[in-house]
């Protein structure tokens, strides 16, 4: 397990220091859409030259490494709970020499942990394959955008969303007009579709792994998130809320089935700077 | 690097401390790169100034004419001193029950952060000659590398690192005026705007 604790520090420093290619284009492509001599498109430049210069460095994008959010797919016969104190393990070495903010408080005592340790931090979810390789994949969930993210109870009136796609639409540009600029736009966006409020907002959040150059594999909802990645920036919100042709860059929906009587929607808003790595073994 | 980023010809230089008189020559639009002292303070720093209301002599720096940052750095403490590895602004609306009291008690003339702040906070940057600085959100290390040096720091075994109130001394530090001291808001503007499309949107 030593090797592996070694290795999940990698995959820390990795994923606070170098931004996925996928998103780093997609801002690339957002930078030259915005008229010239704008703040938008002035403050997009500031944000590509920091993500250089944070990877040629090796320091953290942001200085909010946020919340780390593994998703760890395990072989049968792997202990979860000896993998669980190899990445907590791997989190305190990780804050240390990377080095990540400390950003787990006490909710009693408001005390600072100091080593981005505590009761469920890191939040870990563990499931089990049929594959024989370990995957483990770490999101760093900055909490600006973390704040911004919205559930909802279909139906709501007052959006006119009944318990449908269209609903789910309406929702969607519900949350991203309720967040304005506060959660560093441009933005991705997960959505989670299902019975229980705990199951969706993991789905929402599991749909900021997804690639944003690979449609979704449903064609009903690749349209879906294609036609919502066109309005939502039809609201005009723009590059870090200072207006603009750029709002999102993408939307990613998930769905699960649901009960009759529940139809729920969880959004979670992810910031431009949308860390993620894979580290497979 | 700045210049190639902002328009420095366009840009307005500002020295620390501002008075009065600097604060009403800024207006929504403007970019500045901010030379001198700012001094950090997000959550923790605003409830604790809010509530307890310490006397302005039991604060070890000047508040007077200064730029309060919503800021939660990376800092890590070596041989030589405090070094900032990363530190751009923090989500300024969380401290808006609290920001206005703080810029009439302490004299605070600039705010700093980023998604830009609400109506009480906007009436009191008119009635007290206060602005709100727009930095660039999450460039940490690009904002970093504006800062020379850690100056000073204050409550930081209570608050922790992110929550401390630090003292920067940065040079060209690059933000944009959203609000100003005449009573205008980027922010009211993009979310009315945002609210017509949105409506727009849903219309059936």
């Amino acid at each position: 397990m030593l090797k592996l604790r070694d290795g999940i520090v990698e995959l820390y420093r990795k994923a606070a220091t170098s931004l996925p290619p996928d998103v780093e284009d997609a801002l690339r492509s957002a930078h030259a859409a915005e008229t010239e001599g704008a703040n938008a498109k002035a403050v997009l430049s500031a944000i590509l030259e920091n993500i250089r210069i944070a990877r040629e460095t090796a320091r953290p994008i942001c200085q909010d490494t946020g919340v780390p959010v593994f998703f760890v797919k395990v072989p049968i016969g792997l202990s979860q709970v000896e993998l669980k104190g190899t990445i907590i393990e791997a989190t305190r070495i990780a804050t240390e020499k990377v080095p990540l903010r400390a950003n787990a408080v006490d909710i009693l005592t408001d005390k600072n942990s100091g080593d981005n340790t505590g009761i469920g931090f890191p939040v870990i979810y563990f499931e089990e394959t049929m594959d024989s390789i370990l995957t483990i994949d770490l999101m760093l969930k900055g909490s600006g955008c973390e704040n911004a993210g919205q559930m909802y109870k279909l139906p709501i009136e007052e959006l006119k969303a009944e318990r449908d796609l269209e609903g789910v639409r309406r929702c969607v540009l519900d949350t991203v007009y309720k967040a304005q600029g506060r959660g560093c736009p441009p933005y991705i966006l997960g959505v989670g579709i299902g019975a229980s409020k705990d199951q969706v907002t993991r789905l929402a959040k599991d749909q900021l792994m997804r690639k944003l150059n690979k449609p979704n594999p449903d064609e009903v909802l690749a349209r879906l998130e294609e036609r919502l990645l066109i309005e939502v920036n039809q609201l005009g919100i723009g590059p870090l809320g200072f207006g603009g042709m750029t709002t999102a860059i993408g939307v990613r929906i998930g769905v699960n089935h649901r009960h009759p009587a529940s139809y729920f929607v969880d959004i979670s808003v992810c910031c431009w700077a949308n860390r993620r790595g894979r580290l497979i073994w | 690097m700045v210049e190639e980023t902002f328009n420095v010809e366009k840009t307005k230089i500002i020295n620390l401390p501002l008075t009065r008189e600097d604060v009403l020559n800024l207006n929504v639009g403007d970019v500045v790169l901010i030379n001198g002292l700012i001094v950090t303070g997000r959550d923790r720093v605003h409830k604790f100034l809010f509530n307890e209301r310490p006397k302005k002599e039991q604060i070890p720096f000047n508040l007077g004419g200064a730029i309060l940052y919503h800021c939660g750095p990376i800092i890590k403490k070596e041989d030589a001193g405090y070094r900032l590895i990363a530190g751009g602004p923090t989500t300024s609306i969380r401290v808006e029950m609290y920001e206005h009291q703080i810029i009439s008690e302490y004299g605070i003339r600039g705010v700093m952060g980023k998604g830009g702040m609400g109506k009480q906070t906007l009436n009191a940057l008119k009635e007290n000659g206060c602005v709100y600085f727009h930095t660039v959100s999450g460039a940490a290390v690009y904002l970093a590398d504006r800062v020379k040096r850690v100056v000073d720091v204050w409550k930081l075994e209570e608050f922790g690192i992110p929550e401390a109130m630090w003292v920067f001394d940065v040079e060209e530090f690059p933000a944009i005026v959203t609000m100003d001291a005449h009573g205008r808001s980027l922010h009211e503007e993009i979310e009315k705007k945002s609210y017509y499309e949105f409506k727009r949107l849903i219309e059936r």
